[in-house]
């Protein structure tokens, strides 16, 4: 009896985490979702009314559609959706483009190295990840140390604005999310029997083609969960777009924050962050399902 | 080995001084840091061999095939193929392929595409592919099984398929690295036999690196025994097995019983040798050693003879002794005999009878005794 119950105490542990930090307030979240903005506090009507105007217990289902529809009527919050995506987009693949070969030195170093460049990678994340945002401003901007070093040097004659710019977006979130590329890139690219490559160059392939038709697929599950790993904090991400951007950059994360901040509008905020977990548990639920798949396939 | 149809030309191209060698080695080094993996290596092979790289782990047996894959660079010498130097030519350029102790099969691809992939560097068009990949299963017999992925495959599946994989451009110069070091004994033994039929019928210069005398004396038309990144001796196996050049070769390959002793006489190419460690004189064949001078001499367990009556002749190539241990092998048993100077020495007989009492056990008195032609002076 002993044993089983705390077999099952060990069992239902992540559960109820996942209960009570995820699914309760997601819950709370959807429901206000469907209230109505007032003027009280707190700032929205309740779901469900027990009472009526009268004081009689009258139990009424109060659901509201207005927020959603909001959303997709006001071009708003469509463009900050398809600005967010797209920056995420391009944020995952520069991360990529950046990650991989760093990933893959890393894998290639002598045994003894691998464990202080593993550290080295995960080093940043002991300062604040707020703090390091932060410090890019004083790298970006006009008279900043990007600038004044170019300058120095004699490439540029007067300061490229990057502060409050897209492409201090991007690099604001490739720096930041960069980590979450490698680490994934390097586990793949890391357990690689480097005697495939010697059998590819052995069958006729040139180094090139043998990254490309064996090194490549191979990391292929490295490369989605990097990305996804990017993709999807990226999407969302509000800290970034504030501190660099400018307030040309329309960010989902950033509107959100706008709405429930600013203008107190906690249910149309709600609907945002709905449709915000809808549009990133898809690529989610679909990497899963390759996974599964290709496990499946594998026979594992 | 099996195809006993058509008689086998004995090929000897090696004794043949007009033969011109298809691979040679020159002078090839190499070292890891401090560590001196090749040195200085000779070897010439001829064209159609199946030719063995035999020693104990860490003899360089392995550092040598990969350099003539091209995965290591020599510090000094060069190696020629079919009389091209290879020197500065990379693996992807060589014509060899080699065939890899872990298989290195590519986990993402079919066994067909497996096969195809070498054939698929050199832009062959796609109905010659299918053809040769088809080709390929079915002379691993493995006709069926081009859709499977490696690792649906059992040990000896994925073995052939590396051995398709190797062949398939037909190259000048098959390498394997241990082919057969991952397989059970049965499968390995079949294996063995196998691969000399491929080898026969495909008339590819197989060069293989093993550790296993059995596997290397079993397929081998010439074998290098190696020992510290140097070669000790190279011949036929029967060559490298009944006239071993040094102690090291001896005592590796098969079990030897080695005696110490001075030379006494040297007439008419037989020297007489006096052992006293055993207790004995030695009558053997050879010559060039002056009477006073210190030698060695090899004798196989299986040419001394076990009696337990005194033989005519006890002058030379007789010695007394003690049985002290038996161990039966089921066709043959190896007595452990103490000589009365306190030499040990192994003497192999065969079982030819059905033994359930031994006519000889332990703690008998026994007479060890050879022919003069048992015994191989050492020369180091």
């Amino acid at each position: 009896m002993n044993t089983s119950w705390g077999k099952r105490l060990v069992i239902a542990a992540p559960y109820l985490w996942l209960g009570l930090f995820f699914l309760i307030p997601f819950l709370i979240v959807l429901k206000l979702s469907f209230a109505e903005v007032v003027l009280a506090r707190p700032p929205y009507t309740p779901l469900i009314e027990w009472l009526n105007a009268a004081g009689q217990f009258a139990p009424k289902l109060r659901v509201n559609f207005a927020n959603y529809l909001l959303l997709l009527s006001d071009d708003l919050y469509i463009r900050s959706f398809l600005i967010s995506l797209r920056i995420a987009f391009f944020a995952t693949l520069i991360a990529l483009a950046v990650g991989y070969p760093l990933a893959y030195a890393m894998a290639r170093a002598p045994e003894s190295w691998r464990a202080i460049l593993v550290m080295l990678v995960i080093l940043p994340f002991w300062t604040s990840f707020l703090i390091r945002v932060y410090a890019w401003i004083g790298i970006l901007k006009n008279e900043g140390l990007l600038n004044a070093a170019l300058m120095a040097v004699g490439i540029i004659s007067k300061p490229l604005v990057i502060m409050n710019t897209d492409w201090a977006v991007y690099i604001g979130i490739v720096y930041s999310y960069l980590p979450f590329m490698v680490l994934p890139l390097y586990a793949a690219l890391e357990k690689q029997d480097p005697s495939l490559l010697e059998a590819a160059a052995d069958l006729g392939a040139p180094p090139w083609k043998a990254f490309w038709t064996v090194t490549v697929p191979l990391s292929l599950p490295g490369i989605v969960a990097g990305s996804l790993l990017v993709f999807i904090p990226a999407v969302g991400e509000f800290v970034i777009p504030d501190i660099l951007g400018g307030s040309g950059t329309l960010m989902i994360g950033k509107t959100l924050w706008a709405e429930f901040f600013n203008n107190r509008d906690w249910p149309l905020a709600s609907a945002i962050a709905v449709v915000l977990l809808v549009v990133l548990v898809v690529p989610i639920v679909w990497f899963q399902r390759q996974q599964a798949a290709r496990a499946v396939e594998d026979g594992r | 080995m099996n195809d006993t149809r058509t008689p086998r030309a004995r090929i000897e191209p090696w004794n043949d001084p007009a033969a011109s060698a298809y691979v040679r080695v020159e002078g090839i080094a190499k070292s890891f840091g401090a560590q001196v993996a090749v040195a200085n290596v000779d070897l010439a092979i001829h064209k159609g061999e199946f030719f063995s790289l035999l020693g104990p782990s860490g003899c360089g047996k392995t550092t040598l095939l990969r350099m003539l894959a091209g995965f290591e660079t020599p510090d000094a010498g060069r190696i020629l193929i079919d009389g091209a130097d290879m020197t500065g030519v990379p693996p992807h350029r060589r014509p060899v392929n080699m065939m890899f102790q872990s298989y290195a099969l590519f986990p993402h691809m079919t066994v067909e595409q497996n096969i195809a992939f070498g054939l698929r560097q050199d832009g062959a068009p796609k109905a010659e592919i299918a053809d040769r990949v088809a080709e390929m299963l079915a002379l691993v017999k493995l006709d069926g099984f081009g859709r499977r992925k490696p690792h649906q495959l059992s040990g000896g599946q994925r073995q052939r398929v590396a051995l398709a994989r190797a062949l398939v451009k037909k190259p000048k110069l098959l390498l394997l690295d241990e082919p057969l070091g991952a397989l059970d004994r049965r499968l390995r033994e079949h294996t063995q036999f196998e691969l000399v039929n491929i080898q026969e019928r495909l008339g590819i210069t197989f060069i293989i690196v093993t550790h296993d005398q059995e596997e290397a004396m079993t397929m081998s038309s010439r074998m290098a025994v190696m020992e510290h990144g140097a070669i000790r001796q190279v011949g036929t196996p029967a060559e490298v097995y009944e006239r071993p050049a040094s102690r090291f070769v001896a005592e590796f390959l098969g079990d030897a019983n080695i005696i110490e002793g001075r030379v006494t006489s040297s007439a008419n190419g037989r020297l007489q040798i006096a052992a006293e460690a055993a207790g004995c004189t030695i009558a053997v064949d050879g010559d060039g050693l002056a009477a006073g001078a210190p030698c060695a001499v090899a004798f196989r367990p299986e040419k001394l003879t076990l009696a337990k009556d005194q033989p005519a002749d006890t002058s030379s190539n007789a010695v007394a002794g003690t049985v002290f241990d038996i161990a039966y092998l089921g066709d043959m048993s190896v007595y452990h005999v103490r000589t009365d100077a306190g030499a040990t020495l192994r003497v192999a007989a065969a079982n030819s009878q059905r033994m359930i009492e031994r006519p000889i056990t332990w703690d008998d008195r026994v007479w060890v005794t050879w022919a003069p032609g048992a015994g191989v002076v050492l020369d180091r």
